[in-house]
């Protein structure tokens, strides 16, 4: 029963940190129907830069605020060097040249920085804090799920409740209208982008410390979970992003704690697989378009 | 398609075949083992450019169906050896199972593939390629991380006076390539290519002339993975080995480089863009194996990467087409510049404006 306690709250944890990843990609996808296949290789970039300036200064904060400032820099340069420029009707050259950035950045820093693992310590101690007998979650797992809750619900108020989050949401539904209506379109692609990669970045920020350590590669499996959470919630809904990232994080963290870690990335495969099956538009997604 | 137009691809792809045969024994043996690579290389790329290119479903996972053929093969191969069987029977038996259990992977992908657009496919082929050493791993009989060794193919009694075993690979990789990619070419220039196109233009307007979109979508996937699969065969009799090291994501990136770089849709960019991720990240090592030995570790794998993602990344910007394009004949971009002079300016194609609103249910 302790074991349980403590493997669902680490899987809180952890599910917060993959949902706001899977949030990042949902702002995209809002804000320019594109599956950015890169955010993950755009994230670690934005780390390194992020622990350069860590082992520079050795303050967290500043660190913190470097991976925000390159994950959104990073953001416009992709949106505007890259992704205005790719032509054409179906999503397909888009993921293309998503897919070649990913490439392009990893084997950059392959270059750069070699193959091994950075460890990266985190701020606050990760040996659990116990709740009368029973331990639960760590200092750190804590300030990560304090940090991911404030994001996700900035996040929530920034959309729903500001001009600039009506003007991003009308700007993805009806372009045309928007501009119209005298909405910076354009503009406001780029903002999503890089509202997306700074939350991105912050992700896997808060992510590296509690893994092997920072390498061109960390970001590849939250990658895959968070597209898996995407594609549960429907990549629409910034709802079912959070949920997702719940489910997700809990399933890998049961996983790995009563079967054994290398089963994991077949549980999420099966879960993504299933729910492809039931529902290949997601489960809360609304209906992108007629077919019949 | 007349029996006149199959018989001129069949005859074509004869006279390739019989071309590429003669300049094995040309070949040193290093360089007929890399021909066969290359063959093999060019299974998965010809099936990958007609899904991607005609029905526009993107599979980041071809390599887990070259993974599935190689398996396959081992799994019937082993057996088949332990029993005494050799020779033609031991192998045809062999790529009956990689036949089998890539088929197999591959309609019950395709079928999920039938259901959903775009990102969704990629995504869910993305998580398989993520989940493949897990999978060797933990399904029992896969050999874990070493995977499984292949019964070898030696060269046959007839002709051992005139090759030694690398040509006789070339020949196998060559030969099950033309069977292979020959079909193909006749789907893609057949009735079913115009159907897996008018899927990818308009599904509403496929639906609508009679075309099933399900069922051609999942037909290509199926042919695809089975083309894939077969490579993923010969590739495992060349290299007598079988596992989940040698198909990665970075692999299964690599094949989609060679059919973007070829020009997606072509069957002979397929070719040239195999050659080109076989041999690219050779040369770069070679190059810079006279550096220092920390620098030359550094470059060896990730200079080639960077340059297949920069070129995939300046061909679907740039030049849409690929290989393909820049060397069709006189309607080819590069041809006309060469024999007369800069193209004239073209008006934009109508792909550049921007979508129309997609009817959303509320």
């Amino acid at each position: 029963m302790d074991r349980l306690v403590l493997l669902v709250s680490t899987g809180v944890a952890r599910g917060l940190v993959v949902a706001l990843f899977a949030l990042s990609l949902v702002i995209i996808w809002r804000a320019a129907r594109i599956v950015n296949f890169a955010q993950a290789a755009m994230a670690v970039v934005a780390v390194y830069v992020a622990f350069a300036v860590q082992q520079a200064t050795g303050s967290y904060v500043l660190a913190l605020l470097a991976a925000l400032v390159t994950g959104a820099l990073l953001g416009v340069a992709v949106e505007r060097g890259l992704m205005r420029h790719v032509a054409g009707r179906t999503p397909l050259p888009g993921m293309i040249v998503a897919i070649g950035l990913v490439m392009v950045l990893q084997s950059t820093l392959g270059i750069l920085v070699g193959p091994q693992h950075r460890p990266m310590t985190p701020v606050l101690s990760q040996s659990p804090l116990y709740v009368g007998t029973v331990p639960v979650l760590s200092r750190y797992d804590l300030f990560v799920l304090v940090v991911a809750l404030v994001v996700v619900v900035g996040l929530g108020l920034l959309f729903n409740r500001t001009t600039l989050g009506l003007q991003l949401r009308a700007s993805a539904v009806a372009p045309e209208v928007s501009r119209l209506l005298g909405v910076r379109v354009p503009r406001m692609v780029t903002v999503g982008w890089m509202l997306s990669c700074a939350v991105a970045a912050l992700a896997v920020l808060l992510l590296v410390p509690t893994e092997l350590g920072l390498n061109a590669h960390s970001g590849d499996v939250l990658f895959v979970h968070a597209f898996t959470v995407a594609v549960l919630g429907g990549l629409d809904s910034p709802a079912g992003a959070l949920v997702g990232g719940l489910v997700v994080g809990v399933l890998v963290s049961l996983v790995t704690g009563y079967a054994s870690a290398g089963l994991a990335p077949l549980a999420v495969l099966a879960l993504l697989t299933v729910v492809l099956l039931v529902r290949p538009g997601g489960i809360f997604a609304t209906r992108e378009a007629r077919t019949a | 398609m007349t029996p006149t137009r199959i018989r001129t691809i069949v005859l074509r792809a004869l006279l390739l075949t019989v071309l590429a045969l003669a300049a094995t024994f040309a070949l040193d043996p290093f360089r007929n083992y890399q021909l066969a690579v290359v063959a093999a290389t060019f299974c998965a790329t010809a099936g990958l450019t007609l899904l991607v290119g005609l029905t526009g479903q993107l599979s980041v996972g071809h390599a887990v169906l070259m993974a599935a053929g190689g398996y396959g093969y081992a799994l019937a191969s082993a057996p088949a050896a332990d029993a005494g069987l050799g020779g033609p029977a031991r192998f045809a038996l062999g790529m009956l199972g990689a036949l089998v259990l890539s088929g197999a992977v591959g309609g019950l992908l395709g079928l999920a593939g039938a259901r959903l657009r775009g990102p969704y496919l990629a995504g869910l082929t993305l998580a398989l390629v993520i989940a493949l050493p897990a999978l060797a791993t933990q399904v029992p009989g896969l050999g874990k991380d070493q995977g499984l060794s292949v019964p070898f193919e030696g060269v046959p009694a007839p002709l051992a006076g005139l090759m030694v075993v690398e040509q006789w690979h070339a020949w196998i990789a060559v030969l099950v390539a033309a069977v292979v990619v020959t079909p193909l070419v006749v789907l893609r220039s057949g009735r079913p290519g115009l159907r897996m196109r008018a899927v990818h233009g308009d599904e509403v307007a496929a639906r609508l002339a009679g075309v099933s979109p399900a069922r051609v979508k999942v037909g290509a996937f199926l042919v695809s993975s089975v083309a894939a699969g077969l490579g993923g065969a010969v590739l495992a009799v060349v290299t007598q080995n079988v596992g989940p090291g040698r198909y990665s994501l970075a692999f299964s990136l690599l094949l989609l480089v060679a059919v973007v770089v070829g020009g997606l849709g072509s069957i002979g960019g397929a070719a040239a863009g195999a050659a080109l991720v076989v041999l690219l990240p050779w040369l770069v090592d070679t190059a810079v194996s006279g550096l220092p030995a920390d620098v030359a570790q550094r470059l060896s794998g990730n200079l080639a990467v960077a340059v297949f993602g920069a070129l995939l990344v300046a061909v679907t910007l740039a030049w849409p087409g690929g290989l393909a394009a820049a060397t069709a004949g006189p309607r080819g971009r590069l041809a006309r510049r060469l024999t007369r002079g800069p193209a004239p300016a073209l008006p934009p194609p109508s792909d550049t404006r921007p979508d129309p609103q997609p009817i959303t249910e509320r």
